[in-house]
Order: C-alpha cells, then sequence, then structure tokens
C-alpha cells in the first residue's frame, strides 16, 4: 500500500495498521466484541515476518494488560485493545503501570454496560477512563478518535505523549468507530527502534545490565509512607504539566453560537448533524469537541460559557462529561445532559428537540 | 599464624556470590528463600548472563527479590508474572528471563497465566516456591497447603470437604506439551542444594536454547508461619511435605529438542 494512498477500512483495522506503521514492538490481546478485528488484522498482517512485532493471543484481558507491562517495562512499544468488560479486567495492571510510570497503549473500543451488557455502541466507560478505574491517584492520558483516520492517527500520538510523560495513555473509541468503514490515510511507515535505541532512550527500562550498569527495578512499591507520599507528589507534579501542555480539542462553529454542545467521538459526529439542523432554522450552535479526555478541555469551555446562552453535554451514557462540563463553568451558564443508553445512538432530531427546550 | 596469612586467595573455599547484594535480607531466619536466592545470583554469573537477565518477582515474600540478587527486575502484580515474562522473553529473546514466585501467587491468583505461559512454551524459566502457606500475609491456607496442616484460615485443618484438595503444579505442568523441563528439589541440606543449582542451570540453559518452558519447584518450609523452629521445619517437611510432592524431574525432554 502506498503511502498517502486513501484506502477504506473499519477503525479497528486502522488501528493494526496504525500500529505496524508507526513501529510498534508487541500487540498483546483477547477477543472481544466489538473490536476483535484489531487482533484479527495484525494475525492476517504477520507483522512479525515484517517489521518484527510481536503480535501474541493471551489467554485473558488480565494476561493481556501484564504483557504489556512486562513489555513496556524494557522499553518497548507495545499496546493491547480491548472492549468495556476486558478493560475492566484490565484495571488492576493500568494502575500498577501508572504507579511504575511505564509507556504503553490500552485501546477501548467500548460498548454498553453495565455488566455483560451489550455489544453494541456507548460512552459509558468515560469515568472509568478518566477518573482512574483502578484503585489509587493516577490518570490516564485519554484521546477520543471521532473518525477511522483519527484512529490511525491518534496510535502514534498516544505513542509519543506515553513515552514523553511515561505514562500509559488510552484511545477510547466506540463500537460505533470500531466498525464503521471510512476513507483513511494511513500514516506513513517508520521503522521499530533497534535494541540500541531503546537502551539509549529509555535509561530505565529493564533491558539487562548491559556493560553491568546499575540494575533497573521496575516496581509501583514503597513501603516507607514518607518515600511513597513523594512518589504520589512526583507523579502529581508530572499530571499538572500535562493538563497544562497537552489539552486538545476541536472548536467547530463556535464563534458566533448562542449554545454549545460539548461531545466526544461518535457523539460528536451527531452533534455536527445536529448543528447543520439548528442553524438552517436559525439557531446557531458549535461544537466543542474534547480530543483529550483527559486531560480536559475546561479552560476553553469555561471561555465558551462564558458566550453562550446554554450547554448541552451529549454523551452516549447516562451523563458523565457532564460533571467535568459543570465543574469547568461552575454556575455561570446553565449546563444540561442529554443521551441514550442501552447501546442505542441518539438520533439528531432528539437532540435538537433538546436544543429547542434551552431556547424556550 | 597471623589473620594476614589466613586470608588469602588460594585460602579461598567459599564466599558471598557477586551477584548477591551486601544487604540485611528480610526473610525469616531459616527460611527457604535466602538459599534459593543464592543459587540463582550464582548460576547467573556462572552462566555469564549478569548483563542480558531480566527477572521478574512476584506478590508475596519474595515481592523485594529485587533488593538482593543484582540483576534487572520487574515486580509484577500478584500471579502475573509468566505474563509479563512471556512477553519480555518475545519481545528480547536472548536474554534470560525468570520468574520467581510463591505457591500463593503462582498456584492460586496466577493460576491462568502459569499453565498457559507454560502451555505456550514460552522460553522462560518459572521457579516455583511452596511452602504450603501464605508467608507475607501471615500464615493463611495455600493451594498447596497439605491436607490436614493447619493455618490461620484453616486453624483446625485443611478439610478437603470445606477446603478441597492441594494443587500438585508440577505434576499439571508436565502434562502440557510446551514444558521442556519440570522439576521438583529442595534445599534443606547440601546434598539437596547442589541438586537444586543443577536443575536451575538445566532449566536456563533450555530456555537459553529456545526449548520449551521450564518449572524448577522448590519444596520449601516456612518454619515461621509453620509455627517451628527451622531445624523441625526441615523435618517436618521432609516427613509430610516430600511423600505428597515427590522430588526429582518429572520431565527433562531437553536433551531430545
Amino acid at each position: 500500500m502506498a503511502e498517502k494512498e486513501v484506502t477504506l477500512m473499519k477503525g479497528n483495522e486502522a488501528i493494526a495498521h496504525a500500529a505496524i506503521r508507526c513501529g510498534c514492538d508487541g500487540y498483546f490481546g483477547y477477543p472481544i466484541t466489538p473490536q476483535s478485528e484489531v487482533l484479527e488484522t495484525l494475525a492476517a498482517e504477520k507483522p512479525w515476518e515484517t517489521t518484527g512485532m510481536v503480535v501474541l493471543q493471551a489467554e485473558s484481558e488480565v494476561a493481556s494488560i501484564n504483557m504489556v507491562y512486562g513489555g513496556a517495562a524494557t522499553g518497548k512499544k507495545v499496546m493491547t485493545s480491548s472492549s468495556s468488560p476486558g478493560v475492566s479486567l484490565m484495571q488492576e495492571g493500568i494502575s500498577y503501570m501508572a504507579g511504575a510510570e511505564l509507556p504503553a497503549l490500552i485501546v477501548n473500543v467500548s460498548r454498553g454496560g453495565p455488566g455483560l451488557g451489550t455489544i453494541q455502541p456507548s460512552q459509558a466507560d468515560y469515568f472509568q477512563t478518566v477518573k482512574g478505574g483502578g484503585h489509587g491517584d493516577y490518570r490516564l492520558i485519554t484521546l477520543a478518535p471521532a473518525s477511522v483516520q483519527e484512529m490511525a492517527d491518534f496510535v502514534d500520538l498516544a505513542f509519543e505523549l506515553a513515552f514523553r510523560y511515561r505514562n500509559p495513555a488510552m484511545i477510547l473509541s466506540d463500537g460505533a468507530i470500531g466498525q464503521m468503514m471510512e476513507k483513511v490515510v494511513l500514516p506513513p511507515f517508520k521503522p521499530r527502534r533497534t535494541e540500541e535505541e531503546i537502551v539509549h532512550e529509555c535509561p530505565w527500562a529493564t533491558t539487562g545490565r548491559i556493560g553491568m550498569r546499575k540494575p533497573n527495578i521496575i516496581t509501583s512499591l514503597e513501603l516507607r509512607s514518607e518515600e511513597m507520599e513523594q512518589n504520589n507528589l512526583r507523579i502529581q507534579a508530572k499530571y499538572r504539566v500535562i493538563e497544562e501542555k497537552e489539552v486538545r480539542y476541536e472548536e467547530y462553529k463556535c464563534e458566533d453560537a448562542e449554545y454549545l454542545i460539548v461531545a466526544f467521538g461518535s457523539a460528536a459526529r451527531i452533534a455536527k448533524k445536529v448543528i447543520a439542523i439548528a442553524r438552517e432554522q436559525g439557531i446557531k450552535v458549535g461544537l466543542l469537541r474534547p480530543i483529550t479526555l483527559w486531560p480536559f478541555p475546561s479552560k476553553i469551555i469555561a471561555e465558551l460559557g462564558k458566550k453562550v446562552k446554554g450547554i448541552l453535554s451529549l454523551e452516549i451514557n447516562a451523563g458523565q462529561m457532564v460533571e467535568d462540563i459543570r465543574l469547568a463553568v461552575g454556575c455561570s451558564v446553565p449546563v444540561k445532559w442529554y443521551g441514550r443508553l442501552g447501546g442505542i445512538i441518539p438520533e439528531p432530531e432528539e437532540v435538537l428537540e433538546q436544543i429547542k427546550n434551552m431556547t424556550r | 599464624m597471623t589473620k594476614e596469612e589466613i586470608i588469602r586467595k588460594e585460602n579461598l573455599v567459599y564466599k558471598k556470590p557477586e551477584l548477591l547484594n551486601d544487604v540485611p535480607m528480610h526473610y525469616c531466619p531459616g527460611c527457604s528463600h535466602g538459599v534459593v536466592h543464592k543459587l540463582v545470583a550464582e548460576v547467573v554469573a556462572e552462566m555469564g548472563m549478569a548483563e542480558k537477565t531480566i527477572a521478574i518477582s512476584p506478590v508475596g515474600c519474595a515481592v523485594f527479590a529485587y533488593k538482593y540478587i543484582d540483576v534487572d527486575w520487574q515486580e509484577a502484580a500478584h500471579g502475573r508474572a509468566p505474563a509479563l515474562a512471556s512477553a519480555v522473553k518475545r519481545l528480547w529473546p536472548d536474554r534470560l528471563v525468570f520468574t520467581y514466585q510463591g505457591d500463593g501467587d503462582l498456584a492460586c491468583i496466577g493460576t491462568a497465566e502459569t499453565i498457559h505461559a507454560l502451555n505456550r512454551g514460552e522460553n522462560i524459566t518459572i521457579i516455583f516456591i511452596n511452602n504450603a502457606i501464605y508467608g507475607m500475609t501471615g500464615g493463611q491456607m495455600a493451594p498447596t497447603t497439605l491436607i490436614g496442616m493447619k493455618t490461620v484460615t484453616c486453624p483446625y485443618g485443611r478439610d478437603p470437604k470445606l477446603h478441597g484438595y492441594p494443587l500438585k503444579m508440577a505434576d499439571i505442568a508436565a502434562q502440557l506439551e510446551g514444558t521442556c523441563y519440570v522439576t521438583r528439589q529442595s534445599v534443606q541440606n547440601v546434598a539437596s542444594i547442589l541438586r537444586a543449582k543443577k536443575a536451575l542451570r538445566k532449566a536456563f540453559e533450555y530456555s537459553m536454547q529456545g526449548k520449551g518452558a521450564n518449572l524448577v519447584e522448590i519444596v520449601s518450609t516456612c518454619n515461621t508461619n509453620w509455627r517451628m523452629s527451622p531445624d523441625k521445619a526441615n523435618k517436618w517437611m521432609e516427613e509430610n511435605m516430600v511423600p505428597f510432592y515427590p522430588l526429582g524431574d518429572l520431565k527433562d525432554k531437553g536433551k531430545e529438542l
């Protein structure tokens, strides 16, 4: 496939191709609907014969995330993907990686819960992703793609951020983006780093004591409370830097907007349709689409909140991100939520009705 | 004869292995861990693999193994060491990769990871310290606790009707196609320590030769939680543990491969 060539594929397939192209060293995963095409595509592409990338079907999501922990601890670029129930199983491992400050990519092509729930799309894993999920005070850098193109583009970006801050990163997608086919331009090929490059770039990694350097230890354990508090403070300071530098969002028709929809991923696509219909009817609506869910674009939402008469948080869940929007704007402007549950995607017309209710 | 005349290179018959750090160990006096740590440190050095070893420590008494053996270590979540080791070895095939796990870690919470790593034939070695009890958390029943054996969570003795049966992990491992070498050893006297060292060396060598997965079980003691002196614990182990967990090689297909 030539570079810059436009091709048609599923979001899940784009993740797999992008992983191979961005020099990923290893993928460890377990089948679960609606994301199994990631593992299937990798198995069919056989990257171990071309780039040398390891692909392994694990015995569980628990094993997958711990394989990722092991690989990441050696400085390799490793990833896994799953869907909501599987990602729940991974939470312990994600907490360990955050504690041990390991860079890795986790992709969640989320589906409706709670429990076994449904295999249809949902954004109900927002809380789990941005508020912790696992135990302890930690944060997960979270990117929310709204297209197949962004599924492809965010793989490399997520790895870049993960390594820059030595922190796990997540692509929080959903079954709609994972399963739908769209045009995509895959990223150019980037070679995998050599072992020498990894040893040089990741002096903290457990690569073996080459040259009998001091041993490297990857652990999140510290029984001395004073030391453990310092470890926590160091990680928290890192989070503040990420919050300062890595907020990403898209502003869409916000310049003259009187009402603002805040939506991410699939919901943001619906929001754009709603905005088109609303503007035809003379209602000036804009969209703020968080691309990073953590760090959350609180500042821009607070600024826009001063200019509009109302904010609608459109989510495919029972109202989760709406809490962060309210924290961002305080009591300066009314903030409503609208969403559908159980795997149902809201129709533009029902969302428009909510906007109209706000104008009355 | 002066002290200086005695302390000479040619008179040296025994010393601390170079890869064993000169720090106080947190293990109880009489515990088997110290002996096994020493053997691992010796074998890694003798194989010339100090620069190319990536070791995985468990959750349990050996959680701090990384403080004692002077190689690169990853500290795993409880039971997950074989998953970490699988990934590390596949990503760094020329490294010596081993896990060091206790019975609760390996045979209870990590049973799935253990069996699947072994069955995939990962070119790693799993060192399994079986002392039939949870040490670090204070002497609770383990998957390998013997029938009738008392622990704080089976204070009237392990009763199969209440608690099920002790698990023979090495026997299970020997049945798996992916395993190359499965052995059960002990370290309660000089002869057994020498045998255990040979077994560790063989397992490490097979893993470096790409012959498959290797399990070295060490039938061990926990004199503190067994409420015995170290000496009595060794005797109790020989009389009670060894009949149920017989020592020796259960499988060695390394020579055929």
